[in-house]
């Protein structure tokens, strides 16, 4: 498998959350904002990318009985490290996303990449593949934020693109897009949107 | 005081179901909905391992982790919350093992119905979040044993649902590329709108 590839295959063709249904747990809920998508998806990709690199390094140490509590340990320490660094320098943002932070531990990406592709792989490839998954998470994340915060505030990044009613401006906010609801159907309509582009991802029946 | 831990109990299963509007345990959510019966299966695991690891967990935080926790053992100021992930993701693990091996003893049929889905549950993130959300809202130990069933059953209500509805979709004619995973997400985003017209409820 080339550089190339092992980076951008999991962009589109094969997508962790469109395709491989990884990782939807901790993604959607803190999608209402742009701003906690980036830090969102900065440190999944870290932690995936880092993750794969150090459970590839051991792969050939460890007793394939305990390497689930292996892998576990090593991704929990990670997100440990990351969860510190994020409160002491954005603590703001931090704060807003409450437990999502924690729960990378369980976003199926990290583990699932960690079996799948580092336990047999090398560490160079591990790493490239964390940060390809990484990024490919990364574009659902914004697609949905992007839509999200725009329809739903008005705003990108927190600077106001539409104005809205509330300060005397034009746009009226649709409040559904800040609720739960309209993160699986961003998702939804990305899906489709990919299977009509890429038709072999098309699934028979229902 | 029965009517504050009531509340808290409805507001688990329905306001703040962990699936529909924390998204909590979606990957699984989503892959083993496509039967009732498995769906049910996975749902119980879910509310007992639920049950026994928020309690737990709450344990460990109070008397182990908390700020100032460790004075019982006549040790002052120290700190170990940032332990927290580490601890609650190894007991979650631990509970899960011990669980399976109690069933296949003393339970059989049990254990054998639930099969894959019990060791699955360790990566269930909606097990782990049950747990954090616990920390967070500081939660005594009674209040973490009702939320811990009522989140576990809100969750496996929710599962049960989605796997009803996706059995009657087979009938249903759907456009090409929303096939399978496009149309489960567009069904779970409507359910998540029902779910929604339960907040506000005050008890």
């Amino acid at each position: 498998m080339s550089v190339k590839k092992a980076i951008f295959s999991p962009l589109f063709e094969n997508n962790p959350i469109a395709l491989q249904i990884l990782g939807i747990c901790s993604a959607l809920a803190v999608t209402t904002k742009l701003e906690s998508v980036f830090v969102m998806c900065l440190a999944v990709t870290v932690v995936t990318a880092l993750s794969n690199f150090f459970v590839s390094i051991i792969r050939n140490h460890v007793p394939s009985a305990i390497r689930i509590i292996v892998m576990m340990t090593v991704i929990a320490s990670l997100v440990i490290v990351t969860d510190q660094i994020l409160k002491a320098f954005v603590y703001d943002v931090a704060k807003s996303m409450s437990v999502y932070i924690g729960l990378i531990i369980t976003n199926c990406i990290v583990m699932g990449r960690a079996e799948a592709y580092a336990m047999k792989n090398g560490p160079v490839m591990a790493l490239l593949d964390g940060i390809g998954n990484g990024l490919g998470y990364s574009i659902v994340l914004v697609f949905v934020g992007f839509f999200r915060e725009l329809l739903g505030s008005g705003k990108l990044f927190g600077i106001t693109i539409f104005q809205t009613i509330n300060e005397g401006g034009w746009y009226m906010p649709n409040g559904m897009a800040l609720l739960s609801p309209s993160a699986f159907f961003l998702i939804g309509i990305f899906i489709w949107g990919l299977r009509t582009w890429k038709k072999d991802q098309v699934e028979e029946s229902n | 005081m029965i009517e504050h831990y009531l509340s808290l109990f409805v507001k688990a299963v329905f306001v703040e179901n962990l699936a529909l509007s924390f998204f909590l345990g979606m990957c699984t959510f989503l892959a083993v909905s496509k039967k009732v019966k498995t769906s049910l299966g996975l749902g119980v695991a879910v509310v007992v391992v639920q049950t026994i690891t928020i309690p737990v967990n709450n344990l460990l935080y109070t008397y182990l982790l908390k700020d100032n926790a460790l004075q019982w053992a006549g040790i002052q100021g120290v700190d170990l919350s940032f332990l927290g992930l580490i601890s609650y993701i190894g007991v979650i693990a631990a509970m899960v093992q011990i669980l399976e091996m109690v069933l296949d003893k003393f339970v059989p049929s049990l254990y054998s119905a639930l099969g894959i889905f019990l060791p699955l549950i360790t990566v269930n993130c909606a097990i782990l979040g049950g747990s954090l959300f616990m920390v967070e809202r500081d939660y005594n130990f009674g209040e973490s044993v009702v939320f811990g069933v009522g989140s576990g059953i809100g969750w496996a209500l929710a599962i049960a649902a989605l796997a009803g509805i996706r059995e009657k979709m087979k009938y249903s004619d759907v456009p090409e590329g929303l096939r399978g995973l496009g149309i489960t997400f567009i069904t779970v985003g409507l359910m998540a709108l029902g779910f929604l017209s339960f907040s506000g409820i005050q008890l």
